[in-house]
C-alpha cells in the first residue's frame, strides 16, 4: 500500500479543480438553502448554462472568452428569473419540483439529437474554448511536490479558481452580514412577519435566488474551462445532490462553510478510493467482494450513506450553528 | 425616565371627539383614518365577513370584540392585506388600499401583530428590531455590499431600537436569541419592534392571547402609550377587562357583520351584544354573565 | 513509482472516470481499449424506449474502413475503430420494423469526427413513429394506447408516493429506487435463479413490498418521526437513501440494462390501428386492476379511509382512536407493493437498470403536483394526464425531447394552476 501516494493524489483533490467546482455550486446554494430557505434543486441547470454558455459560443460562434463569460452570467440571470418568477410566490415545494424539472430540461435538451449541432448532443462539445485563459498561464511547468500534483493548465485553474471563491466568499461574507441579510434570514423562518414590516418578500427571494444562481454559472465556467469540454449528464441530478451534500457537511448558512465541505468531501472521496483501491490490488479485500472497477461505485453507495447520516445524527454539519438550522423546519 | 402614561391628553381628545356619536353600526366619525364599505369575505359557502359601513377614529383606542367565528381576524386581515377580498373596498387616510399587498400597506402606516407571536426565534433580538426599521438603504442589495454606504443609518436605528428595547424592558435581552424569551417577553419585543416602523396605526392581534397577569398591565400600559405617541389602536380581544379598562370605542362582530358599536359602558348593555355573545333568552348584562 | 507525464495523464483519466460515474449515464460497459482504439457505439429504440433488435447500421470512415453492424436483441451495437478521422454512420432504414421510422429522414447518416484514441463515442438515431407511413389518426391512435400504458405505470409508482406524503408529509426521492427493486428482483430470480417469470413476478412483487415498505419504513422513517426529525431533514435523508441504494444496485448488478429471458422480443399484436405486444397487454390489465384495487382500497376499506383520515388531519385522526402507526405500515407496504409492480411493468418492455429509478422520479413527481398533492385522485389523473401528454407529444416534438414537453406544460400548469388539477384552490403560498 502506496501510503505517500495516497495521501499526495487526496490532498491534490482537496484543494483541486473539483472541490473548487462544488465550492462554488454549494456556495451558491447556500445563499438560496441555507440563507434564505429556498428548495433549490436544480442547481446543476446553472452550472450547465454557465457551462454550456462558454463552450458554445466559443466554439460554435466564435465569440471571445471574455465575452462568452460575460453571456454565460447573463444566461443564470435569465434562469433564475424564468424559475422564480411563477413559483416564488407559491410554496416551497413547488419550487423544487420546478427546479429539479428545469435542469432535467437543460439537460435533455443538451443532450439532444436535435440542437447537435450547436449543444453536441449527448458526447457534448469539447475543443479549445478556453484558449483565451490559457494562454495567460504563467505557470507552464506545473507543480511537482509530495503532496500537491497539478500539471501546468490545472494548475492556472486551481490558482485563479481559489482566486475566484476567496473574491465570492468575501462578496458573500458582505451581503450577508448587511441589511439584505438580515431579511433573508429572516424570510427564512416567517415571510409573514417580515412582511408585516414592509418588506417585499418575493424581491428578496428572487434577488437570492439570482445571485446564488450566478455563482452556479461560475461553477459551471470553471468545469467547462478546466476540462476544456462539456458533457451533458455531467449536469444531472446527481451534480445536485452532491453539491448539497457539500453544503450540509460544512454546515448550511455559515459563510465559509461550503468551502470547508467541499474539501473535506473531495478528500475523502479520493482517499477511500485510493485505500480501496490499492487495498484490492494488493488483495487485502478479495476480488470476488469488490472488483477493480467497482471501487468507484463503492464511494457513492459512502456517499449516499454518508448524506443519510450527517442529517440524523449533525444536520447541523461540521460548522454549523444548530440553533440558527434551517433544516429542522416542516415544510 | 418619563412615564408617558401620566399625562393623558391624547385619551381626552380622542373621547371627546368620539362624545357625541350615536352608537350604532356604521356611525360616521368626526376623523377617520379607516372607512371600508361592503367588505365581504367567503369562505366555500360561508360568509366570514360582511360589513357594510365602518370608520376606526384617528388617534383612539378602538377595541374589535365578539364571540369565537365572529370572523374579526378575518376582518383584521383583510384590512392588513393578508388575505383577499371578495367584495367591497376600504381606504386609509383617504386612499385606497383594498387589494394592496401586505408588505406595502406596512409600509403606508398601518401595521399588525399576530394572534401568535411572530417573534423571530432564530434573530437576536436587536436583529429583530432592527429588521423593522424604515427605509434601510442596506437592505438594497446594489447597496448591501458596500457597508460604508449605510453604517451611519444602522448605527441610528440600533440607537433607536436599544431606546425602544429600554423603554420596553427587553434591554437585557438584546443579545439572545429571541427564541430565549418567555412568551410575554415575545408579546413585548413584537409590539417594539412594531413601532420601529413608526405605524400611525397599530393593530394588535389578541395582545393579550396566553399573557400572564402580571405582564398584563405592563402591556396594557403600553398600549396607552401608543396613543399618547399619537398613534391609532384598533385591537381584537377576548378579554372583557381589558377592553373597559382601555378602549374609548368598541366595535362589536358576529357572524360576520357589525351588530354594535359605541363607548365600552354602553356596549356592554347591548341587547343585540349580550345574544350575540350568550345567544338569546339571557337577561343578565356580559359584565354580570362574567361573574 | 514513477514521476511525472504517466501520473498526471492518471489523475486526469481518474478525474475524468470520476466524473463519468457521478454523471451515472447509461453506461454500456465497455471496456476502454488502452489508448489504441475508440468505440463507436449506438443503441437503436423506439419512442417508447424499446429496444429495435435486427436494424442494420452502415459504417465508412478513413483508410478504407468499411463494415456493416445489426442491432443486437437489446437494440445495441457497437464497432472498434483503430484511426482517427471522420466516419460515415448510416442506419438502414429499410431495416427498421414496419411502424418505425427515423423522425428526420433527412438524418439518416451521421458524421463522427473521432479526435483522438481511448474513447466511447455514441451515434443516435432519433426513431419514431414512421411519419410517412402512417396517417396521423392512426399514429395518435398508437401514442395514445401507449400513452395510456405509461400512465398507468406512473400510477402505480405515484399512488405510494402520494399516500405517503399525505400521512407522514415525507417527500421520498427514493422512492423510484422501488420500482427498480421490484424489476431487479423479477430478474435475479427469473434469470438468475431460474424461475419462469410468471413465478418470479409475485415472488418479486412480494419481497419488495417487505424490504421497500415494510422494513424502510420500520427501520428508518418510523425512528425519524419518533425523533420529530424535520420534514426537510427527512427529504435530503431520502435522497442519500437514493443515491446509497441506487449505487448498491450498479454494484450488485451491474451498469448494464438487463432483460429478463422470456418475453423479451415479442411482436405486437395489431388490434385495429394499434400495435401492443402480449407481454403489455398482460402486465398492463393486472396492473389496471391493482390500481382500481387500490383505489377502492383507500375509498371503502376500514384502513383505507383511516389513512384518508391520517392525511387530512394527524391528531384528529389519532385522537377518534385511529392507531396512526400501523395506518402508516400498511401505506409504505401498499406502496411499495404498487411501485414494483411499475417497475416490473417497465422492466417487461425495456429492462431494468439502476437507472430506472431516477428516470422515472421526476415523472411521478410531475403527476402527483399536476394532479394535487396529497389529494385522493391526484394521483392517479395527473399521472394519465402525463403518460398521454409524454406520448402525444411526439407528434409535434421529436422523440428525444418528449419528457420536455411534459415537464414544461408541468410547469405552466402550476403557473395557472398551482394547486393541480384537483387540488384545493387553498392558500398554496
Amino acid at each position: 500500500m502506496d501510503f505517500i501516494f495516497i495521501a499526495q493524489q487526496s490532498i491534490s483533490a482537496a484543494v483541486g479543480v473539483n472541490t473548487i467546482i462544488f465550492a462554488l455550486a454549494a456556495i451558491g446554494l447556500n445563499m438560496h438553502f441555507g440563507y434564505t430557505g429556498l428548495l433549490n434543486f436544480g442547481q446543476a441547470g446553472f452550472l450547465a448554462v454557465g457551462a454550456y454558455s462558454v463552450a458554445t459560443l466559443v466554439v460554435s460562434f466564435d465569440i471571445p472568452l471574455w465575452i462568452a463569460l460575460l453571456v454565460g452570467i447573463l444566461n443564470s440571470v435569465i434562469l433564475a428569473l424564468l424559475l422564480g418568477l411563477p413559483t416564488l410566490r407559491l410554496r416551497a415545494d413547488y419550487l423544487a419540483i420546478v427546479t429539479i424539472a428545469a435542469a432535467e430540461i437543460i439537460r435533455q435538451v443538451a443532450r439532444s439529437a436535435t440542437f447537435n449541432k450547436y449543444l453536441g448532443g449527448s458526447d457534448g462539445i469539447t475543443g479549445k474554448f478556453g484558449k483565451d485563459f490559457f494562454d495567460l498561464n504563467p505557470f507552464q511547468n506545473g507543480l511537482n511536490t509530495p503532496f500537491l500534483r497539478y500539471n501546468g493548465n490545472d494548475l492556472w485553474v486551481v490558482v485563479t479558481g481559489w482566486i475566484l471563491v476567496i473574491v465570492v466568499l468575501f462578496v458573500m461574507w458582505l451581503l450577508v452580514r448587511s441589511p439584505w441579510g438580515r431579511v433573508l434570514k429572516a424570510i427564512r423562518e416567517d415571510e409573514e412577519a417580515v412582511r408585516s414590516l414592509g418588506k417585499n418578500v418575493y424581491l428578496y427571494k428572487m434577488q437570492s435566488l439570482i445571485i446564488g444562481g450566478i455563482v452556479g454559472s461560475f461553477a459551471g465556467f470553471v468545469y467547462a474551462l478546466s476540462r476544456q469540454s462539456v458533457q451533458p449528464d455531467n449536469y444531472g441530478t446527481a451534480l445536485t445532490f452532491f453539491a448539497y451534500t457539500v453544503l450540509i457537511l460544512g454546515g448550511a448558512a455559515r459563510v465559509f462553510a461550503p468551502i470547508a465541505g467541499s474539501i473535506i468531501f473531495w478528500f475523502l472521496l479520493v482517499f477511500i478510493e485510493q485505500m480501496l483501491r490499492q487495498a484490492v490490488g494488493a488483495g487485502y479485500i478479495p476480488e470476488w467482494l469488490i472488483g477493480v472497477n467497482q471501487v468507484g461505485q463503492i464511494r457513492f453507495m459512502l456517499v449516499g450513506l454518508g448524506l443519510m447520516l450527517l442529517m440524523i445524527f449533525r444536520p447541523q454539519g461540521i460548522f454549523g450553528d444548530r440553533k440558527e438550522l434551517a433544516l429542522d423546519a416542516r415544510a | 425616565m418619563p412615564a408617558p402614561s401620566q399625562s393623558n391628553s391624547r385619551r381626552d381628545i380622542a373621547l371627546a371627539a368620539l362624545a357625541g356619536i350615536t352608537p350604532t353600526p356604521g356611525v360616521s366619525k368626526p376623523d377617520p383614518i379607516i372607512v371600508a364599505d361592503n367588505v365581504v369575505r367567503k369562505f366555500g359557502g360561508l360568509t366570514a365577513v360582511n360589513v357594510g359601513h365602518l370608520e376606526i377614529q384617528r388617534g383612539a383606542i378602538t377595541a374589535l370584540i365578539g364571540p369565537n367565528g365572529a370572523g374579526k381576524t378575518t376582518f383584521f386581515n383583510l384590512l392588513t392585506g393578508f388575505d383577499q377580498v371578495d367584495e367591497g373596498s376600504w381606504t386609509f387616510n383617504g386612499t385606497k388600499i383594498s387589494g394592496t399587498p401586505p408588505h406595502k400597506v406596512a409600509r403606508m402606516g398601518m401595521v399588525r401583530t399576530f394572534q401568535l407571536t411572530k417573534a423571530l426565534y432564530r434573530l437576536t433580538v436587536i436583529d429583530n428590531m432592527l429588521l423593522a426599521a424604515t427605509k434601510q438603504k442596506g437592505e438594497s442589495i446594489l447597496r448591501a455590499a458596500l457597508p460604508f454606504l449605510w453604517n451611519a443609518q444602522e448605527k441610528a436605528a440600533t440607537a433607536r431600537s436599544e431606546e425602544l428595547l429600554t423603554r420596553f424592558k427587553l434591554i437585557d435581552k438584546r443579545d439572545d436569541f429571541a427564541a430565549a424569551l418567555s412568551g410575554g417577553q415575545r408579546k413585548l419585543l413584537e409590539m417594539a419592534r412594531a413601532l420601529m416602523v413608526e405605524p400611525e396605526l397599530v393593530m394588535l392581534d389578541e395582545p393579550m392571547a396566553g399573557v400572564n397577569p402580571a405582564l398584563k398591565q405592563s402591556l396594557l400600559g403600553h398600549i396607552k402609550d401608543l396613543r399618547e405617541d399619537g398613534m391609532t389602536v384598533l385591537f381584537v380581544e377576548h378579554d372583557m377587562d381589558m377592553v373597559r379598562d382601555i378602549s374609548d370605542w368598541v366595535i362589536v362582530m358576529a357572524q360576520g357583520e357589525i351588530v354594535a358599536e359605541g363607548p365600552p359602558n354602553v356596549v356592554m348593555r347591548d341587547k343585540a351584544v349580550i345574544d350575540a355573545y350568550l345567544g338569546a333568552h339571557h337577561d343578565s348584562t356580559l359584565e354580570q354573565d362574567r361573574g | 513509482m514513477k514521476m511525472g507525464k504517466a501520473q498526471l495523464v492518471r489523475k486526469i483519466a481518474l478525474g475524468l472516470a470520476t466524473f463519468f460515474l457521478i454523471s451515472s449515464f447509461s453506461t454500456s460497459g465497455s471496456a476502454l481499449a488502452a489508448g489504441t482504439s475508440s468505440i463507436l457505439a449506438g443503441e437503436i429504440k423506439d419512442s417508447t424506449s424499446n429496444p429495435l433488435p435486427g436494424v442494420k447500421i452502415d459504417l465508412t470512415g478513413p483508410n478504407g474502413f468499411a463494415t456493416q453492424l445489426t442491432s443486437d436483441a437489446m437494440g445495441k451495437w457497437q464497432v472498434e475503430v483503430t484511426s482517427t478521422g471522420i466516419y460515415d454512420v448510416t442506419l438502414d432504414q429499410a431495416s427498421l420494423p414496419s411502424g418505425q421510422a427515423l423522425t428526420d429522414v433527412t438524418k439518416a447518416t451521421r458524421k463522427i469526427n473521432v479526435l483522438m484514441l481511448g474513447t466511447t463515442l455514441t451515434v443516435l438515431f432519433p426513431i419514431g413513429p414512421g411519419a410517412e407511413k402512417t396517417p396521423i389518426l392512426d399514429q395518435s391512435a398508437q401514442l395514445l394506447a401507449d400513452g395510456l400504458i405509461l400512465g398507468i405505470i406512473i400510477a402505480l409508482a405515484a399512488l405510494g408516493l402520494n399516500l405517503v406524503f399525505g400521512t407522514t408529509g415525507l417527500t421520498n426521492f427514493a422512492h423510484g429506487e422501488l420500482l427498480t427493486l421490484g424489476g431487479l428482483l423479477t430478474y435475479f430470480f427469473s434469470a438468475i435463479l431460474g424461475l419462469p417469470v410468471f413465478a418470479a413476478i409475485p415472488v418479486a412483487v412480494a419481497l419488495s413490498a417487505f424490504i421497500g415498505g415494510y422494513l424502510q419504513d420500520r427501520l428508518l422513517w418510523k425512528p425519524l418521526r419518533k425523533r420529530g426529525t424535520g420534514l426537510i431533514a427527512m427529504l435530503v435523508v431520502s435522497i442519500g437513501l437514493a443515491i446509497f441504494v441506487r449505487y448498491v444496485f450498479l454494484f450488485i448488478f451491474g451498469g448494464d440494462t438487463r432483460q429478463l429471458p422470456q418475453f423479451a422480443g415479442q411482436a405486437g399484436i395489431e388490434i385495429g390501428p394499434v400495435s401492443i405486444t402480449p407481454k403489455a397487454i398482460m402486465s398492463t390489465s393486472v396492473g389496471l386492476l391493482l390500481l382500481i384495487g387500490a383505489t377502492l382500497w383507500l375509498l371503502r376499506s376500514k384502513m383505507g379511509k383511516a389513512s384518508r383520515a391520517v392525511a387530512d388531519n394527524p391528531a384528529l385522526a389519532a385522537a377518534s382512536g385511529i392507531e396512526v402507526e400501523s395506518v402508516i405500515r400498511s401505506v409504505w407496504i401498499m406502496g411499495a407493493f404498487l411501485a414494483a409492480f411499475a417497475g416490473i411493468m417497465v422492466t417487461l418492455n425495456q429492462g431494468v437498470s439502476f437507472l430506472m429509478g431516477q428516470d422515472m422520479l421526476l415523472l411521478i413527481f410531475a403527476s402527483v403536483t399536476l394532479g394535487g398533492l396529497g389529494t385522493a385522485y391526484g394521483a392517479l389523473v395527473g399521472s394519465l394526464v402525463i403518460g398521454v401528454l409524454i406520448q402525444l407529444s411526439t407528434l409535434i416534438i421529436p422523440t428525444e425531447l418528449k419528457y420536455v414537453g411534459a415537464l414544461l406544460i408541468l410547469i405552466i400548469i402550476l403557473l395557472v394552476r398551482p394547486q393541480g388539477i384537483l387540488g384545493r384552490k387553498e392558500r398554496v403560498g
